[in-house]
């Protein structure tokens, strides 16, 4: 009786090699892409219904968007240009998502960043330019993380929701940089608010002649890779992602929840920072009161978008790059006001985790 | 600096900070019967927004207050209707679905409204101020507190009605019981959905209700993104005033008050402090609320947690 | 005394995605009977059950009650029959009181709440017919649960109902709050009506029912008179085969002590005294077991002990180091295993891989991590090793962990835990939910470990798993070590007392009447 009979696994043979590694990756490949996909053309048809019925010809308005972001490599590189706060944010929104910290603060992040980041550029002027430029971009990145962890502590010491906090911050660093620009930071004799000018020494280079891509583009795909490495290969990026998906597990491991989700957090506030200072240093060259037109908000969605995975950022960071250059020049070409992207992104939104949702539910076990 | 501490002055900001508070109190209102059923909308601020374009639009279009406010309601409830759709029907990450409403009432008012209104500048007729006869009489305080629009008055009545609806009836049991145990109301024969539907919408037409009182009782125009985080802050509000009506109606006042403070210190020339400062007050008051919530025992036990049956 | 049929359920299919949960069953319950559903868990009991009380929808087959077709999938045509259900998990909502609980879905939605004291009357009067002690103005979250059980089948009759169906209903239970549970059926079958009794323990099933039928995967594979069966018989249907009672294990060896807890104490997540000065040692090849009814204290004590929770008082030492103070982390450094109480919330994490759940405690340390970086082969190689060792039924060793049925995720925290090599293993609640194939496997794998010379805490609530494998049973009651007895079924009496906080020889005095088979 002590003889218990345990069913062989179903494939004793040959346990666990599925067909050939490269075929079982692209059909997952395959597989992680197609949702995200079907997601933004549901969002496109959407903004499509939208064009039709307030009487534009949606065909018309996509076909200008797309044949006039991909018509040369000057708008190409507008294009990668506006992709480059996206991925830089999205990739650190990655982080904070997997940790299931819903920050909404990274625009406000990306002014913290951007207004440290201007306040180390107009000062130290002595310093040889390689190494200010490195001043500017470590302290917007400080900056940012330090917004950000804000919330963190604020959510790990007081469980004050990281939603409403975040989002406050945003407001009042919103406000704080229209301060600095009226007040400090503020040109002298300048008829509108905003900053000095960076000297030219210490513009971010560019990459390609004759337009205004600069290696920022070169910065986000990398630190994709790295946030990548962070999350799925390295010990703290496990914890980050068990704090995630379950803290009691995380507690249970040994694993420290507070210092995951400050440093999740921060991580994405870095980022977000670290894009507002891209933007100064390599755009705008100074600082004015409304410098992100929201890279924080479309960053979510870019985030989302990839389902969390930073390399998947990047490529939707170009997607929604490419519907805001094409906005533009709906904008000027047919006169459709370009605020229509937020309700593509919104879509955007709204299809994914929808899809998400429906996909769980088929999937649940049921025991 | 005296003229500040007096009577007038105080009237001024009791006044101003009833009227700021309104659309807060509303939102926050509504959004308590949403949460005692379980479901956190932050998409409110979206919801607002799309009230207070619909509200102003309809105004501008038929002349007509009542149906105006009437169209801020309707549109709350079906943008309401949206998110109930992804959070209750599709059981999809409310936080996530609420951020998206947000983004779409943005993007479709300001979309809408640069494609339509964008020359209206002259904007439309609002809710006319309702004397009280001998209570608006009084000295100092008669005329900022009892000179107000309808919707400000009835104010007054919502912590009641909504208390009656969620503590004294049958209706509000289920729904409360639906944010506390939504598996014992579903084996009682009631569906968690429809309940939570229900809680929703009535909850985004109180959001609806609070955007138009934006434009149809405070400015007379839309401006894009007008709302400028009221829904964030009556979000914040529930929580502080522990899924109370009565007591979100008293939290939201403070609320008012920061903002009534912020206007009125900001037309003081005798103050030394930034503007952005001032501005920056509610929302820093916000996070402050927050910090001193720390027990939150009182919130519903389902709270932002989809239902799923067996 | 049994009377003609009251209820036929016919050929009743239901699957949830792959997984089949009723595959043609069929019942036929009569008027004034109790008759017993057994089952191991998972063999679609409960599923049945929903499907008879309309919460859930069959695939296929049909009920008839009363020579009526109920319509499916309706809870109110059930309520409108007569059909009503005490669930395992009560549906009792705990910010309401008793009353508001009782009038919750009934009547018009838009009816005002006058008529609580009329409630409150019908409820006294039901309660008193009964012997219930009901309180209609008592919230439900003050409740013991032996209390709320009551409330429960209270709700019940005040429905009225004429069939009862009680699933699992003595799983919280004393066995003297059992023992009065099984006599209220009984007095409820004398006042006419029929109860339906779903369990997995066979010595109830036989003490109290008429009629029983075992279900197993989804079909009823037998129906008897109870008279004319007897456990062995019930038990071999239940799985299919011989069951193992009795696990053959070496005789006790006394070692040095390992582990030595004295005077802990701990709160719980409200803040209030759960473990009130606890005081054990557990020694070399030994395996110590804590029996209690859930809720005594027995979670805080394993939060506290593995570091989760902070001990109020006393000392924890583990090999003569003190534990009390350290993180969690730090005890997982430690010659400290665990195996939590609850798989799902806190043992595994559902939606990962096999590999990324395996290396939980471990995946910042050698050989998983270096130099900050996971070591995926190591990781693999772990895991694979692991899956073979304790045959974890996988498709493979990188699906998601949810996608396994609960005996294997049982199984592979077992194994990581004891791959640990830890010196003292505690384990709270180790068959819980799991099949009876699993359950044998995990237990002689603990015994094995006994062997070799571990210390090994059990946490149980179930006295079966108890008398199995432990050396020695400590009893916990309201926080406190009341009692230890040896593993001897045949003073099950005096387990069960103390169980209920009764020292044995205090029997007589005892305020509740006791009667113990």
């Amino acid at each position: 009786m002590a003889d218990i009979d345990i069913p062989p696994s179903r494939k004793a043979a040959s346990p666990f090699s599925s067909n050939t590694p490269l075929l079982a990756w692209s059909r997952r490949l395959l597989k992680s892409m197609l949702p995200p996909l079907v997601a933004v053309l549901v969002a496109l048809f959407a903004g499509a219904v939208l064009l039709a019925v307030t009487g534009f010809n949606p065909l018309d308005i996509f076909t200008v968007m797309v044949s006039g972001v991909f018509q040369n490599v000057r708008s190409i590189a507008e294009m990668l240009l506006k992709a480059t706060p996206l991925i830089l944010i999205g990739v650190g929104l990655c982080v904070s998502f997997r940790c299931s910290i819903w920050n909404i603060g990274a625009e406000g992040q990306f002014y913290a960043g951007a207004c440290a980041a201007t306040f180390c550029g107009v000062n130290f002027a002595g310093l040889p330019p390689a190494l200010h430029i490195c001043l500017v971009l470590v302290a917007g990145t400080a900056a940012g993380a330090l917004w950000a962890a804000i919330a963190g502590v604020l959510k790990v010491a007081f469980n004050a929701s990281e939603i409403v906090t975040t989002i406050m911050l945003n407001y009042i660093a919103i406000f704080m940089t229209s301060y600095l620009v009226t007040g400090p930071l503020m040109e002298q004799g300048a008829a509108y608010p905003q900053s000095a000018k960076f000297a030219h020494a210490i513009w971010l280079p560019r990459i390609i002649p004759s337009t205004r891509l600069h290696i920022g583009i070169l910065i986000a795909v990398a630190l994709a890779v790295v946030a990548y490495v962070f999350l799925f290969r390295s010990s703290a990026g496990y914890a980050v992602r068990i704090v995630g998906i379950n803290s009691h597990a995380a507690r249970y491991a040994g694993i420290s929840v507070s210092r995951s989700i400050v440093l999740a957090i921060a991580i994405s506030g870095a980022l977000a920072g670290l894009a507002g200072a891209v933007q100064i240093e390599g755009v705008t060259y100074r600082l004015y009161q409304d410098i992100s037109p929201g890279y924080g908000f479309e960053a979510i969605a870019v985030a989302l978008l990839a389902n969390n995975n930073p390399i998947g950022a990047i490529l939707s960071g170009i997607l929604f790059a490419t519907l805001d250059s094409g906005s533009e020049l709906m904008q000027i070409n047919a006169q459709v006001p370009q605020v229509l992207v937020f309700v593509i992104q919104g879509m955007v939104i709204l299809s994914v985790v929808g899809f998400a949702a429906l996909k769980f539910q088929s999937a649940r076990p049921s025991e | 600096m005296e003229h500040i501490l007096t009577l007038g002055f105080l009237a001024t900001t009791i006044g101003a900070t009833w009227r700021l508070a309104t659309p807060i109190i509303f939102a926050s209102i509504g959004e308590v019967v949403s949460e005692r059923a379980g479901v956190l909308n932050i998409g409110l601020e979206g919801i607002m927004l799309i009230g207070a374009f619909v509200g102003f639009w309809t105004m501008y279009e038929t002349g007509h207050l009542p149906l105006a406010f009437l169209a801020a309601v309707l549109s709350g409830v079906a943008a309401g209707l949206v998110f109930a759709l992804f959070a209750i029907t599709i059981k999809a990450n409310q936080i996530i679905v609420g951020a998206a409403i947000n983004l779409l009432g943005l993007g479709l008012t300001s979309f809408l409204f640069r494609t339509y209104l964008v020359h209206t500048g002259q904007g439309v007729r609002i809710a006319p101020a309702i004397d009280i006869p001998l209570l608006s009489g009084i000295p100092y305080f008669g005329a900022p507190l009892f000179k107000q629009n309808l919707l400000v008055y009835s104010t007054l009545l919502l912590p009641p009605i909504v208390g009656f609806l969620l503590y004294r009836t049958s209706f509000g049991l289920t729904l409360r019981a639906v944010g506390e145990h939504p598996k014992a109301v579903d084996v009682a024969g009631r569906s968690v959905a429809l309940y939570r539907y229900g809680a929703v919408l009535i909850g985004s037409g109180l959001a609806g209700l609070g955007g138009g009182y934006l434009t149809l009782a405070h400015a007379n125009q839309f401006v894009e993104g007008m709302t400028s985080g009221r829904g964030f802050i009556a979000l914040a509000v529930v929580v502080f005033a522990r899924w109370s009506p009565a007591g979100s109606f008293f939290v939201s006042l403070l609320f008012g008050m920061f903002y009534a403070l912020q206007l009125q210190l900001q037309a003081e020339p005798s103050i030394h402090i930034p503007y952005q400062a001032l501005q920056a007050m509610p929302y820093l008051a916000t996070i402050v609320a927050l910090l001193l919530v720390r027990n939150r025992m009182d919130a519903p036990a389902t709270l932002g947690v989809p239902y799923r049956k067996a | 005394m049994a009377g003609q049929t009251l209820l036929r359920i016919e050929n009743v299919h239901k699957r949830f995605g792959a997984v089949i949960a009723s595959a043609g069953a069929s019942i036929e319950v009569r008027e004034g009977e109790i008759y017993a559903l057994l089952g191991e868990n998972g063999a679609g009991k409960s599923v049945l059950m929903s499907i008879l009380c309309g919460v859930l929808t069959a695939d296929e087959g049909r009920i008839v009650c009363r020579g009526v077709e109920l319509q499916p999938g309706s809870p109110e045509e059930a309520v409108r029959r007569g059909i009503g259900m005490v669930h395992q998990h009560f549906m009792l909502v705990p910010n309401l009181t008793v009353a508001e609980n009782y009038v919750l879905g009934q009547g018009s939605p838009l009816r005002v709440l006058s008529h609580m004291k009329a409630v409150s009357a019908r409820i006294r009067e039901l309660s008193d017919k009964y012997g219930l002690d009901v309180r209609p103005d008592a919230l439900v979250r003050n409740l013991s649960v032996g209390e709320q059980q009551r409330v429960e089948i209270l709700k019940v009759l005040y429905h009225g109902i004429d069939l009862l169906i009680l699933d699992e209903p003595t799983a919280v239970l004393t066995p003297q709050e059992t023992d009065r549970l099984l006599e209220l059926l009984r007095d409820l079958v004398a006042d006419g009506k029929t109860v339906i009794f779903i369990s997995h323990k066979l010595d109830e099933v036989m003490r109290v029912s008429d009629r029983v039928s075992v279900m197993r995967d989804g079909k009823v594979v037998f129906t008897t008179d109870t008279s004319a069966t007897n456990p062995r018989e019930l038990a071999r249907m239940m799985v299919g085969r011989d069951v193992l009672m009795e696990l053959p294990r070496e005789a006790a060896r006394q070692g040095e002590i390992v582990l030595s807890v004295r005077d802990l104490a701990c709160n719980n997540e409200l803040g209030l005294p759960a473990v009130r000065g606890v005081s054990f040692d557990v020694r070399r090849n030994e395996i110590v077991g804590i029996a209690g009814v859930s809720g005594n204290g027995q979670s805080e004590l394993a939060l506290a002990m593995s570091g989760l929770a902070p001990a109020t008082a006393g000392s924890i030492r583990l090999n003569g180091e003190e534990l009390c103070g350290l993180s969690p982390a730090a005890i997982n450094r430690r010659s400290f295993a665990h195996v939590p109480e609850d798989r799902h919330k806190m043992g595994i994490v559902l939606p990962l891989p096999l590999t990324e759940n395996v290396i939980l405690q471990r995946y910042n340390r050698p050989p998983f991590s270096a130099r900050g970086l996971l070591r995926s082969r190591a990781v693999e190689d772990h895991t694979r090793d692991l899956v073979q060792r304790f045959k974890v039924k996988a498709r493979d060793i990188d699906v998601p962990i949810q996608t396994l049925s609960g005996g294997n995720q049982q199984k592979l925290v077992v194994a990581r835990e004891l791959a640990r090599h830890p010196d003292f293993l505690l384990i709270n609640q180790l068959t819980r939910g799991i099949d009876i194939g699993a359950m044998e496997f995990v237990m002689q794998e603990v015994l094995k470990q006994r062997e070799a010379g571990k210390a090994i805490l059990l946490i149980s609530t179930e006295l079966e798993e108890l008398f199995a494998i432990c050396d020695r049973i400590l009893v916990i009651y309201e926080g406190r070590i009341i009692g230890e007895m040896p593993p001897d079924r045949s003073r099950l009496d005096e387990i069960g007392l103390l169980m209920a906080g009764k020292e044995p020889s205090a029997r007589s005095a005892g305020s509740e009447p006791v009667r113990v088979h």
